[in-house]
């Protein structure tokens, strides 16, 4: 276990918290400029335009598994700190 | 609670699974009988009454269980509801009539566009963990104007917050009670002022005796019922059309079909093609094609703003201080964006499959041949067919024969749908049974009432906890009297101006509404006599959720036309005002006192001008400050003719504007729609707040302590620690 005033938790918390807003970015807006290149395909079976399917479920579906993955990581980060909370 | 162990967690989360259990299956049971009920030959008015007031009994019933005394269960719950149920609490407080009703209608009617919604109300979740909440809980506020007051050094940034906090929550409200109007009054046929009077009746038996203790465990039984009644009626759709009971997967096949009848339409000449060189209000667009409705920068923007919006709306964030630790509040941010995305996934399913069926069954039919269910709507002025209400048969032929050259068959234009219909007509056009109709109905009262539900007590608490005990009650006596005597007139005078509406039994509301005010003081003032100082505030509590319950009921009445754009200004208005000092009070140490308060004047004034001059008044916003027409998205060319509506002194001399005046909601800076201010607010926000903050004296050593403390979720709240 570390010191916990180092910084240490802090600088990987911030860098977590960049990383998520990155890949939150990509999702929430970057991907749907392309919406028209996208819907060019569709998905097999699906029947989904590519374009529309990203923003009517795509996102969606990776939002919620981002705040799962964020929530355990950032827990693993504050345990290798020693700031977590008592189980 | 700190002080659980672990097995006590262990044995709640069994307790809470068994109730929940029973709960549903209670739930199922009574569709179930009244399915049989139907059969039997119930009438569809009585099995309508049956499922409004059974559930709302229920409410009510957990409401009075969950009465509460303490102060810490009345604002946070006691601090121990765990993860997955407050996931689930969650959901309900966001979604609102505005995404159980309006959404899907929203989808039909805008296609691809409409997207916009569905991902800037889910997204926000994502900075919601991340930026904002987790650190709050550790904080261990009981309202959003808490944090500001601590970590901004006093009453004047906990008197700014309280403003934002009660202005975005209050047009929020309002179109939840004039949702909860819609729905009574269509499916119970009451009159929609009682009808609106009935539903402030059910919220207000959750909230006032329980506070959020109350709100918490009716809002989970309240998803419940929202989103088995939104999943229904389009499984049961799906499956009879292509026999897999997910719609969310099959609804792909209907889109292709959708496109494949557009272009059908197009060659039989049913509808003509929204194109760059003309694009009316009733040309067809293309369900898939991107952008026709909203530009980029407005879709892009309405996604941004419904995002950063989401994680500085109080009502949200006050959910996250109900859990037990900091842990947890994260983890719950995730199960309140599962619950909420199982709604918002399925809600293009139900444009597509409805879209579907008018393209079809409607459009293109010989007009003497249409289906009885249009006229039912029509009678309410929700369908128009020919320009005309589709009050029956025989109006609806007589207004096509007044068209000239009419081919006698329904064509594109000749249809016109409220979007609000989409959802509560879904079962009637598919020809299910009344009884799913009724659970709709059920379904989109309980998103309302959840939703007005967290907005009152979130405006109640902060009026009861900042402004009175933080605020007023430190005050000397005579000046408490003065306080309490101007604020007694504002109101009053507020009451008298707003509420010259009708109310119930033929009475207007502002006579409700004093008579309601005098009742209130003559209980409040002997019963805070004798009270004790917790009591007191309590007290104090209830009663101003009480009159703001009132007060917005009676705003509802006067029916304000547009439910989306009117949750959408809520958005913007939180963002603008709460985000740049919310975020870089604990992401930033060197935030100031002057920099938060100048950066929420600020940011959240250029976005309060620039809605109120768009809405209100735009011809000052032309003349005065560069505004010009908004433009058309296909065609580039302006959707208003400026010059010549400023020529006409008619709508040049309407002050306020009203929503009919042709320049309201179509004027503006960069082509920029008024929903989207906070885009002008947020950053402008950040910018004072940075500069002025760099320009002040770097915050005390104590307080930058005290932000790490946040930043660490170990240990005791850092208001505890304090205390």
């Amino acid at each position: 276990m570390q010191n916990s005033d180092d910084g240490t938790h802090w600088k990987r918390t911030t860098r977590l918290m960049l990383v998520h807003l990155f890949i939150w970015f990509f999702f929430g807006y970057v991907i749907h400029m392309f919406v028209n290149v996208l819907n060019q395909f569709t998905i097999p079976v699906l029947k989904f335009p590519l374009g529309f399917y990203m923003a009517a479920q795509g996102s969606l579906i990776v939002f919620v598994v981002m705040l799962f993955v964020f929530a355990w990581q950032q827990d693993r980060i504050d345990r290798d700190h020693g700031v977590a909370e008592d189980d | 609670m700190a002080t659980q162990t672990a097995s006590e967690r262990a044995d709640f989360m069994r307790s809470l699974g068994r109730m929940y259990g029973l709960y549903t299956g209670g739930f199922l049971g009574f569709i179930v009988l009244l399915a049989v009920l139907e059969q039997v030959g119930v009438p569809n008015r009585v099995l309508g009454y049956f499922f409004v007031f059974f559930t709302l009994a229920v409410y009510g019933v957990i409401g009075i269980a969950m009465r509460t005394a303490q102060v810490s269960e009345y604002y946070v719950a006691g601090r121990r509801v765990p993860a997955f149920y407050n996931g689930m609490a969650t959901g309900a407080d966001w979604m609102s009539a505005a995404s159980f009703v309006g959404m899907a209608g929203s989808l039909f009617l805008l296609g691809y566009d409409g997207l916009a919604w569905v991902l800037g109300w889910t997204g926000g979740f994502v900075l919601v963990s991340i930026l904002v909440g987790p650190y709050l809980r550790k904080f261990g506020a009981y309202t959003v104007p808490d944090f500001m007051a601590f970590r901004y050094g006093g009453n004047f940034a906990r008197f700014l917050a309280v403003i934002v906090l009660v202005c975005c929550s209050f047009t929020y409200v309002t179109a939840q009670i004039f949702g909860t109007g819609i729905i009574a009054a269509r499916f119970l046929g009451m009159q929609f002022e009682i009808a609106v009077f009935a539903g402030l009746v059910g919220i207000l038996l959750c909230a006032m005796l329980g506070g959020m203790r109350a709100v918490t465990w009716t809002q989970i039984a309240q998803y419940i019922v929202l989103i088995v009644a939104y999943l229904v009626p389009i499984v049961i759709l799906s499956t009879k059309k292509y026999g897999i009971p997910v719609p969310e997967l099959t609804y792909g096949q209907a889109i292709q079909e959708i496109a494949a009848r557009e272009q059908e339409m197009l060659r039989t000449g049913l509808a003509v093609l929204c194109t760059p060189a003309d694009c009316g209000p009733t040309t067809l667009k293309p369900h898939l094609q991107p952008f026709m409705n909203y530009t980029p920068l407005n879709f892009f923007g309405i996604i941004f703003c419904m995002m950063v919006g989401t994680a500085s709306l109080p009502h949200i964030l006050m959910r996250y201080f109900t859990t037990p630790s900091v842990r947890e509040a994260r983890v719950s941010v995730g199960w309140s964006l599962l619950f909420i995305f199982l709604l918002y996934f399925s809600a293009p399913a139900y444009a597509a499959f409805s879209k579907l069926e008018v393209y079809t069954n409607i459009i293109g039919r010989d007009i003497t041949q249409l289906r009885p269910w249009l006229f039912t709507w029509g009678e309410l002025g929700l369908i128009k067919v020919c320009g005309k209400d589709a009050i029956n048969l025989d109006a609806a032929i007589a207004a096509c024969k007044a068209i000239a050259n009419h081919p006698g068959v329904l064509r594109f234009q000749d249809f016109n749908i409220n979007t609000d219909v989409i959802v509560l007509s879904t079962p009637e056009i598919a020809g299910l049974p009344y009884v799913i109709s009724g659970l709709v109905a059920a379904g989109g009262l309980a998103a309302a009432l959840s939703t007005a539900d967290g907005l009152l007590l979130a405006i109640a608490n902060a009026l009861s906890h900042d402004v009175y005990y933080n605020m007023i009650q430190p005050l000397r006596a005579a000046r408490q009297w003065l306080v309490g005597a101007i604020i007694a007139v504002v109101v009053a005078a507020l009451i008298l101006w707003l509420g010259a509406v009708p109310g119930p039994f033929g009475v207007e509301w502002r006579w409700w509404s004093l008579l309601g005010l005098g009742g209130l003081v003559a209980v409040v003032t002997p019963l805070m006599a004798k009270a004790g100082e917790v009591e007191r505030r309590l007290i104090m509590a209830r009663a101003l959720l009480l009159l703001v319950a009132v007060c917005s009921a009676a705003l509802a009445s006067t029916r304000p036309s547009d439910i989306l754009a009117m949750v959408g200004w809520a958005f913007s208005l939180a963002m603008a005002g709460n985000f740049p000092a919310i975020v870089l009070g604990i992401w930033w140490k060197r935030a100031t006192t002057s920099g938060a308060i100048w950066g929420m004047i600020a940011g959240w004034g250029i976005c309060l001008f620039y809605l109120v001059t768009t809405r209100y008044f735009p011809q000052m916003g032309i003349t005065h400050f560069g505004m010009t027409s908004l433009l058309n998205p296909e065609t580039g060319k302006p959707l208003v003719d400026i010059a010549k509506v400023m020529a006409d002194p008619q709508w040049m001399n309407q002050w306020p504007a009203l929503a009919s005046n042709p320049l309201a909601n179509r004027v503006g800076w960069f082509d920029l729609n008024n929903i989207n201010c906070g885009l002008l607010g947020m950053p402008l926000g950040f910018l004072v707040m940075i500069v002025v903050s760099l320009l002040s004296k770097e915050p005390p050593k104590e307080m930058q302590a005290l932000v790490d403390e946040i930043r660490k979720p170990r240990g005791r709240t850092v208001l505890e620690e304090k205390a």
